[in-house]
């Protein structure tokens, strides 16, 4: 119940909130529709019992399709995520004003259900549903609410991610038809008979969309123009939650449906990811932009990410199932910062800013907390699932390790350039008026640091959370 | 067989009724009125009460699958009438004629949803396609649609010639015209007959052109871009669905018995692909919006072709949902094209704010048309996919298809783009408030089938 639950408040409140016409009311409701569903995710985190956990409704008997739903331990974690998300994006951005503010609002919780619908689904046909629909109200969003050139840019993502989920679809239509009892539930593709060349065809296709959405390099280049245009809000939602969609997928459907497949292109994909990781960090050092910086940090991120996954050890798979979570805290709080400075000083180039450390004290100390975490120092809750992954790919392959974990050195080297150039030095002209953060990015701030300190601190019950998803999924690998 | 004759005779009654009653609106009532009655005499029938009995022996013989067929494409065209009737009475002063060659349209419809014999097919091709030629020269002081309708009749006639060319040979390899064979074996190549074979691939040219399948597709643009939008709205549609069930009968009786002698997937997955290269590349380049959706009917064809190449029990079905997710929507897009006094896509810019209920349910037809989920035209495409792939063979072939599903978002997607993302001063014909709710109605419709398509399954068993 909780599960279909989840789904159903953010799209009832998606709705309701699309006819308020009253600005304040609209984000007083925001808030509301926002923690019911926060409150429901933490009632799953913390509930045993199965029949709250799934949900199981017929739907599309003749297409071998129901509507079922439910919450494991990654699921759980991805749930809270997104639940987590939402409020603390609408509290940090709560100054901005927006035309048509029931629209936006309205749209964000459609997405959010999307994205929710996407970690709960237990049935091919159903993800793919939800994997396009959170994918709509995202595309409204960039294009309506962007910057400058959103219209082009967002339609480039629009166009690569769907081009992405059509090949998938085409793959999951071709496992559906060798499932043995013709159904879309995740147990019967499980046990697909696909032979070893129809299994590697398969794979790439359903590879591909979740490449172009994670992203791995050579399908990253709708992200960090996207990032960069997007509403910070949604940019928020986007980097913080929808890239783990890919992620999730790999774990959830693509290593187990191809155990052989991905064991025999690992190799591929571990390179593509490094070489990723490499360029991006490359790039982020040449940024003079915050948040073209932060978009290329993310995707060195999500390319170590991938690259654990395939490397086939527990640890790894364990590190990524924990580091999902602690990204999409981290990186959220890093937008936050760079919308709170971009609102207050009106720009985005470090070259322009300077000393602000010294007129914004608190914003300085909770940013330079974020970024460690960024950067993944030991008692930040970034360090434990890195370790984890750089300990799985050591295991996998010693140099492939030691290529990537150049990009960590060079993660510090431009995060603290940053956090140097922005905060540090003598005030500028710009800075030199400039005031503290305001009181609700304080708030939303504190709390993401707070998360940091503790997972960091004490990661353990997130490794019993997820424990259970790495465990089941090694045993599937021959 | 009881529609064939029921449409036919209203639209004789129509005719009478443009010098009987000068009420301009009238016709409008009276087509609507014909049309409800024919939508029920047609369920009747399916569902064994018949009106009239008549005896055809072998030469129409109706199934479940005919029958939902018409139900579908009447449906179509009275939810088109209940829309844009409206804007056929501002075309002209023969508004009574227009509903008559509708009916007459329809006609043929109900009789290629039927045919057992190339006679009939032949017979009902003509009575299809020769109002439709009046139709498309209705606006008689432009002289696009004048050049659009002359074009038309010529390609058509052409067509119409091979068609009955090939029907011709396939009597001298058979010596019948019925669509059973029964086939001997002596003196033949592979166990057919090799004029058969000649004549199958002249019939097979002539369809094609008839649904506008590549690379006999060149008349589509001018014509639809010429004919009145109304008219393009109405050939788009029921008219090109009306064509492809014909088509797909032609090909499970003639071509599967004939598939020894010639590999027919091949021959389509070469002009499925031709389709979807063409339709899909040149829409992207068009900069009026009613020019866009003639391509894209082409791109749409390519879809739909997809049922002729697999020939399964996915195949029909799906053949039967595309066609009424496609003409919803296409109906609804054209309803709102009408309106608008420029059909640029600049002429779009801003329509979000001046008519909100028009741009959003337009969206929703866009979406349906590019096959987005939870959309009618996300489970029609998903039906012509899932027949190929339940095969097993030609995965290549799904894979272009739906990297040119991706391409054709491009070009939807521009509409609501202009809609939505940009400003301007759209400049359109007064809405009326019923107009506003028949489209909201129509998405809903729209996305109905989508989200809870079990409704209308039950339907579609045959």
């Amino acid at each position: 119940m909780i599960a279909l639950l989840l789904i159903l408040v953010p799209v009832i409140g998606g709705l309701i909130t699309f006819s308020i016409k009253n600005e304040n009311s609209v984000k007083g409701f925001s808030i509301l529709v926002a923690v019911i569903t926060l409150i429901l995710a933490l009632t799953g985190l913390f509930s045993n019992d199965q029949s709250l956990l799934h949900f199981d409704a017929s739907w599309i008997p003749d297409l071998g399709t129901r509507i079922t739903l439910g919450l494991d331990g990654m699921s759980k974690m991805l749930a809270l995520l997104t639940a987590v998300s939402l409020p603390i994006i609408i509290t940090a951005t709560y100054k901005n004003t927006y035309a048509d503010a029931g629209k936006f609002y309205g749209l964000m919780f459609l997405c959010q259900a999307g994205m929710l619908g996407v970690f709960l689904s237990m049935d091919a046909l159903l993800f793919y549903f939800f994997w396009e629909l959170a994918l709509i109200p995202a595309y409204f969003l960039c294009s309506i609410w962007g910057g400058e050139k959103r219209i082009q840019v967002t339609f480039k993502f629009f166009i690569y991610t769907f081009v992405g989920s059509l090949l998938m679809l085409v793959a999951i239509l071709f496992i559906y038809f060798k499932t043995p009892d013709h159904s879309f539930a995740l147990q019967s593709f499980y046990h697909a008979n696909l032979t070893a060349s129809q299994a590697q065809w398969m794979f790439w296709l359903f590879f591909i969309a979740l490449a172009i959405k994670m992203p791995i390099f050579p399908f990253h280049t709708w992200q960090p123009d996207t990032y960069e245009q997007a509403p910070t809000a949604v940019t928020m939602l986007l980097s913080g939650v929808m890239v783990k969609m890919g992620v999730f997928a790999v774990i959830r459907w693509l290593l187990p449906i191809f155990p052989a497949a991905s064991q025999s292109n690992s190799s591929v994909i571990i390179t593509l990811s490094v070489i990723g990781m490499l360029y991006a960090s490359l790039i982020a050092m040449r940024q003079d932009d915050i948040k073209r910086l932060i978009a290329y940090s993310s995707m060195a991120h999500m390319g170590l990410m991938c690259a654990a996954l395939f490397a086939n050890q527990q640890v790894g798979i364990q590190g990524v199932l924990i580091q999902m979570f602690n990204h999409g805290i981290n990186i959220i709080g890093l937008w936050i910062v760079a919308d709170a400075i971009e609102k207050q000083l009106g720009t985005r180039k470090f070259s322009e800013l300077g000393g602000l450390a010294q007129k914004a004290p608190t914003l300085a100390v909770l940013f330079v907390v974020l970024c460690l975490a960024n950067v993944a120092l030991p008692l930040t809750n970034a360090f434990v699932g890195e370790f984890l992954m750089f300990n799985g790919l050591f295991r996998y392959n010693p140099v492939m390790a030691g290529i990537a974990g150049i990009s960590i050195i060079l993660a510090a080297v431009y995060t603290l350039n940053m956090i140097q150039k922005i905060f540090y030095g003598n005030t500028v002209a710009l800075t030199e008026n400039a005031h503290d953060s305001s009181f609700n990015v304080n708030v939303a701030l504190v709390i993401l640091v707070i998360v940091v300190i503790v997972l960091g601190v004490y990661p353990q019950p997130m490794i019993d959370l997820t424990q259970g998803n790495a465990n089941l999924f090694i045993t599937k690998i021959p | 067989m009881n529609a064939i004759i029921f449409s036919a005779g209203w639209g004789m009654v129509m005719m009478f009724c443009s010098f009987l009653i000068s009420n301009k609106s009238m016709y409008r009532h009276i087509a609507v009125i014909g049309l409800l009655l024919l939508l029920a005499v047609n369920i009747l029938e399916s569902g064994g009460t018949s009106v009239f009995h008549v005896d055809a022996g072998d030469m129409l013989v109706y199934t479940r699958f005919g029958y939902v067929f018409n139900s579908i494409a009447i449906a179509s065209t009275l939810i088109y009438v209940l829309l844009t009737g409206k804007d056929i009475e501002r075309l002209g002063n023969y508004v009574a004629e227009y509903f008559v060659l509708i009916f007459f349209v329809l006609c043929g419809v109900c009789i290629l949803s039927a045919y057992n014999n190339l006679l009939m097919l032949f017979i009902g091709i003509e009575i299809l396609s020769i109002p439709l030629y009046i139709l498309t020269g209705s606006d008689k002081r432009n002289l696009k649609s004048n050049e659009a309708a002359l074009k038309y009749f010529l390609m058509g006639s052409f067509s119409t010639g091979i068609m009955l060319m090939g029907i011709a040979l396939m009597y001298g390899g058979t010596g019948t015209f019925s669509l059973e064979v029964a086939r001997t074996e002596v003196g033949l190549y592979k166990g057919v007959s090799f004029l058969e074979i000649i004549g199958l691939l002249l019939l097979m040219v002539s369809m094609c052109f008839k649904v506008s399948a590549a690379p006999f597709h060149f008349w589509t643009p001018d014509v639809y871009d010429g004919a009145p939008a109304v008219f393009t709205s109405f050939m788009a549609t029921i008219v090109k669905a009306a064509g492809f069930i014909a088509f797909l009968k032609l090909c499970s009786v003639r071509m599967t018995a004939t598939s020894t002698a010639i590999d027919w997937q091949l021959l389509f997955a070469i002009i499925i692909i031709a389709t979807l290269l063409f339709g899909n590349i040149t829409a992207i380049f068009q900069q009026s919006v009613k020019r866009m959706l003639a391509y894209s009917s082409i791109a749409q064809a390519g879809f739909m072709l997809f049922a002729l190449f697999s020939l399964n029990e996915y195949a029909s079905k799906g053949l039967l949902l595309y066609a009424a997710a496609y003409s919803l929507a296409t109906i609804g897009v054209f309803a709102v094209l009408v309106k608008m006094k420029d059909v640029t896509f600049e002429g779009f810019n801003g329509l979000a704010k001046t008519q909100p209920v028009l741009a959003a349910s337009n969206t929703i037809f866009l979406l349906s048309l590019a096959g987005i989920p939870l959309t009618a035209g996300f489970l029609a495409k998903y039906y012509m996919l899932a027949s190929i792939i339940s095969t097993g063979h030609y995965i290549w072939l799904v894979v272009v298809a739906v990297l040119f599903a991706a391409v054709s978002v491009y070009y939807y997607f521009r509409v609501i783009q202009s809609m939505y993302f940009k400003t301007g001063e759209p400049q359109t014909e007064t809405i009326t408030k019923s107009f506003k709710i028949g489209l909201v109605v129509l998405a809903a419709i729209i996305i109905i089938i989508g989200v809870y398509p079990q409704a209308i399954f039950s339907w579609l068993y045959f």
